[in-house]
Formats: C-alpha cells, sequence, structure tokens
C-alpha cells in the first residue's frame, strides 16, 4: 500500500466504512506509517472538535409550528359518492349495504393502519431509549463499571449485581474485542451492558431477561446510529453504535454461533 | 394530493427529519432565516412528491431534496460563492501543510466560521458526515454522486477545513 492509495481509505478506516479485511489491512499498515498515524490523529482532533462544538443546529419553535399547519389538508374523499335519487325504492337498499360496507371496511383500514403506526411509534420510543443509553455510556467515566478484556473476569463481576447470568464472550478475533461490561437501566428494566471495540467505533450490547412484549427481532436507525435487537436463550440482545449497520449484524451473527 | 394513509406515512416517516433538514438548509445557506424559509419548500415538495416514494431511506429521500432546494436558492440569489461541483481531475490533492496536521484546539466560534468559510458542496459533505452521521452510501444518494467522488471529497473538505482553521490565527496575531 503506498501512501497516495490509502489517503481515501484512511478516510474510510476512520469512518468506520472498511470491511473486516480491509480494516485490518489498514491496520497493519498504519503499524508501519508514521505518516498515516499522524494524519489519522489530526482527523480524531478534528472530529472530536467539530462533536465538542455542539454545531448541529435543530429546528426552530418558529419552523416546527409552520411545517406543522402550512402542508396542504388531505382532501376528505367523501366515502360514498353523492348521487342525486330520482329512483328510490328498490336501489336504495342497495345503496344502505354499499354504506354498510363502506364503513366496516374504513373501520378495518383504520385498526390495521393504527396498528402499524402504534408499532412504529413504539419502535421509534424503543430506539430514543437505546441510543440515549448508548450516548450516556460514552460519556467520560461513563462506559464500563468493570474493564476487562478476560470475558472470565468480565462474567463474574455481574454476579450478585443482577439476578441472571448474562453470557459474556468475547469476539476479539473477529475484531470485536471485549472492553469491559457494566449495569445499565433501560426503559427501567435492568441490564447487562457489554462494552466491545470496533475499530475506532463502540459498541454497546443491551442484555436484558426477555419479556412478552419483546420483539423476535428488530432493527432500526435514528440520528446516525444504529440498532439490531434478537432473543436467544431467554434473553432480548440490543447492539447499538454509530457504526456501520453491517458491523452489528456480525455481532449479532457471533452471538449466535454456539 | 395526498390520500389521507400517506398523510400519515408523511408525518410518520418524513416530519421526524425536520432537524435534520433544518440543519442541513442552515449550514449549506449560512443563515437561519433563509434555512427556515427553504427547510419549508423542501417539505411542501417532499409532500407533493411523496406518492412516489414507497420505501427506503425517508431521511436520506428529504435531505437530497433539500439540499437541492438549497442550491437552487443560492444560485437564484447569486450568492457569490465558489459553487464549482468538486471535480478530482481538475483539483488535484495537495500535500497537508504539517502545522495543520499539528493543530490541537479549536474553539466553538472559528469553528462555525471555517465550517462557513468551506465551498458549498465541501460544507454540505462535512455537515452530512460529521452532523448528521450519514453513511458514504447515504452521502452519495442525497448528493447524488459516485461513492468514490464522496469519499476523497470528504478527505479534500476536511483538509481544506484544517487549512481554514490554521490560517484563522496568523502566528502572533493572538495573545
Amino acid at each position: 500500500m503506498t501512501c497516495d492509495l490509502t489517503q481515501t481509505r484512511l478516510h474510510a478506516y476512520f469512518d468506520g466504512e472498511l470491511d473486516a479485511m480491509g480494516a485490518a489491512e489498514f491496520e497493519r499498515h498504519l503499524e508501519s506509517c508514521p505518516d498515516c498515524e499522524t494524519r489519522l490523529a489530526a482527523e480524531e482532533r478534528l472530529r472530536s472538535a467539530l462533536v465538542g462544538a455542539q454545531l448541529y443546529a435543530r429546528a426552530p419553535e418558529t419552523l416546527r409550528r409552520k411545517l406543522q399547519t402550512s402542508l396542504p389538508v388531505a382532501a376528505v374523499s367523501p366515502d360514498v359518492p353523492y348521487v342525486k335519487d330520482p329512483k328510490p325504492s328498490v336501489e336504495k337498499s342497495w345503496r344502505w349495504l354499499a354504506i354498510a360496507a363502506t364503513v366496516i371496511l374504513a373501520v378495518f383500514l383504520g385498526t390495521q393502519y393504527m396498528e402499524r403506526l402504534n408499532r412504529y411509534s413504539q419502535q421509534q420510543a424503543m430506539a430514543a431509549v437505546i441510543v440515549d443509553a448508548h450516548l450516556r455510556s460514552l460519556q467520560p467515566g461513563h462506559l464500563e463499571d468493570v474493564i476487562s478484556t478476560d470475558q472470565h473476569t468480565v462474567k463474574p463481576w455481574f454476579d450478585g449485581k443482577i439476578d441472571f447470568a448474562p453470557p459474556v464472550r468475547d469476539f476479539a478475533n473477529d475484531g470485536f474485542p471485549l472492553l469491559g461490561g457494566r449495569l445499565d437501566v433501560i426503559d427501567s428494566r435492568t441490564a447487562a451492558a457489554l462494552v466491545y471495540g470496533r475499530r475506532k467505533h463502540i459498541v454497546n450490547v443491551f442484555v436484558e431477561k426477555a419479556q412478552p412484549g419483546d420483539a423476535q427481532e428488530a432493527s432500526g436507525e435514528l440520528q446516525g446510529y444504529h440498532w439490531i435487537s434478537w432473543q436467544q436463550n431467554g434473553f432480548t440482545f440490543t447492539a447499538v453504535s454509530d457504526t456501520a449497520y453491517a458491523d452489528l449484524d456480525q455481532i449479532k451473527q457471533l452471538f449466535l454461533a454456539p | 394530493m395526498l390520500a389521507q394513509e400517506d398523510r400519515a406515512r408523511f408525518e410518520a416517516d418524513v416530519m421526524p427529519h425536520r432537524d435534520a433538514a433544518y440543519n442541513l438548509a442552515r449550514w449549506i445557506l449560512r443563515g437561519r432565516a433563509q434555512a427556515e424559509d427553504v427547510t419549508q419548500e423542501a417539505f411542501l415538495r417532499a409532500y407533493r412528491s411523496f406518492g412516489g416514494f414507497q420505501t427506503g431511506n425517508a431521511r436520506a429521500w428529504l435531505l437530497q431534496i433539500v439540499r437541492n432546494c438549497c442550491f437552487t436558492w443560492l444560485q437564484q440569489n447569486h450568492v457569490a460563492e465558489e459553487m464549482t461541483e468538486f471535480d478530482e481531475q481538475t483539483m488535484p490533492p495537495k500535500p497537508e501543510n504539517p502545522e495543520s496536521l499539528a493543530m490541537a484546539t479549536y474553539d466553538r466560534e472559528r469553528l462555525q466560521r471555517a465550517l462557513e468559510d468551506l465551498p458549498a458542496h465541501f460544507r454540505e459533505i462535512i455537515v452530512l458526515r460529521e452532523l448528521e452521521g450519514c453513511s458514504y452510501k447515504e452521502i452519495a444518494a442525497i448528493t447524488t454522486r459516485p461513492i468514490g467522488t464522496v469519499m476523497s471529497a470528504l478527505a479534500r473538505a476536511r483538509q481544506q477545513l484544517r487549512a481554514i482553521l490554521t490560517e484563522a490565527v496568523p502566528k502572533g496575531s493572538q495573545p
């Protein structure tokens, strides 16, 4: 790898856009190239300055109100076409039937729609809770309560702190080194948080005892953070990170593998 | 005009991205009032063409409309600025000055000014990546550029941002 070639590669690595092979290759290059190391450090300083400066401009209240009121209201389409009725009697009963059918259909569609909307907003609410927990963990000093890359140290640490034994595994050989663990509370449920590194990113894996309302499988994205959740052996797992979605899917597969 | 169900879908899928829309407009246009107007216009356009958007990444879809509205606004208002599209062929990479690589501290106000001083096409890419957290694939979709161009434009934008930050404090001019 010549250094000219690695320029965009360095950025792809920095942004977590290289696949596992490419990242490993770049990391090997990094060990022998002080130039790339300097550049990478410069990128990190710039990013942390940009993040620290809080330049994100949220939509002002005036705009929110305008958006809410300015969109044209959908025309209320009449459920039953208005027909001037010159001949009553026989056709009348058909008309009532049509109205009844339309009403039933409308109620049916409405219920379906509400269910979908409900599921959607539940998922959104869940995403917000997960991403909040992830962001909280990234505050200085919040990431790990037990710092260890050894699963045999992290696992016993949870003993007596929670009423279940989370499956703690190290995936360093697969590019997800275990960094530590901590206790967390997600949506007023106690969770074991396992912290993994993924190149320059942090992946939080929350493990909770599965509850009836938990989705079998779900995933989503909020403000640039991806999350994925699944159930396994009576636990609900949720992995969240700012890394690529494929990485989260990979760690899920690692957990699912025997 | 959208059917009732599409309208609800619009509210659920697109409306939550109003911060993302406003933030992008605010940085491309460099002003609050313009950003409010253009965001509103972009939402109207999105609303009208929502029938054609079925599933997929609603944020990227909306942001593409927002950035198009922004660049139209810049053109119509003859904002004197570097509008040239980034082109690797005509803009070969330059080695970065070691001083700007070593630069350690940046305060908020200087960063804000430096970001506003970047050419519009570099500004948008930094905002999409660093503030909005978009993936390369999303940035490519929003800016309708090939992913390779996104990568080299991003590298160049970061370098130029650092260069501006280094220029901003000439040696000896500050206590």
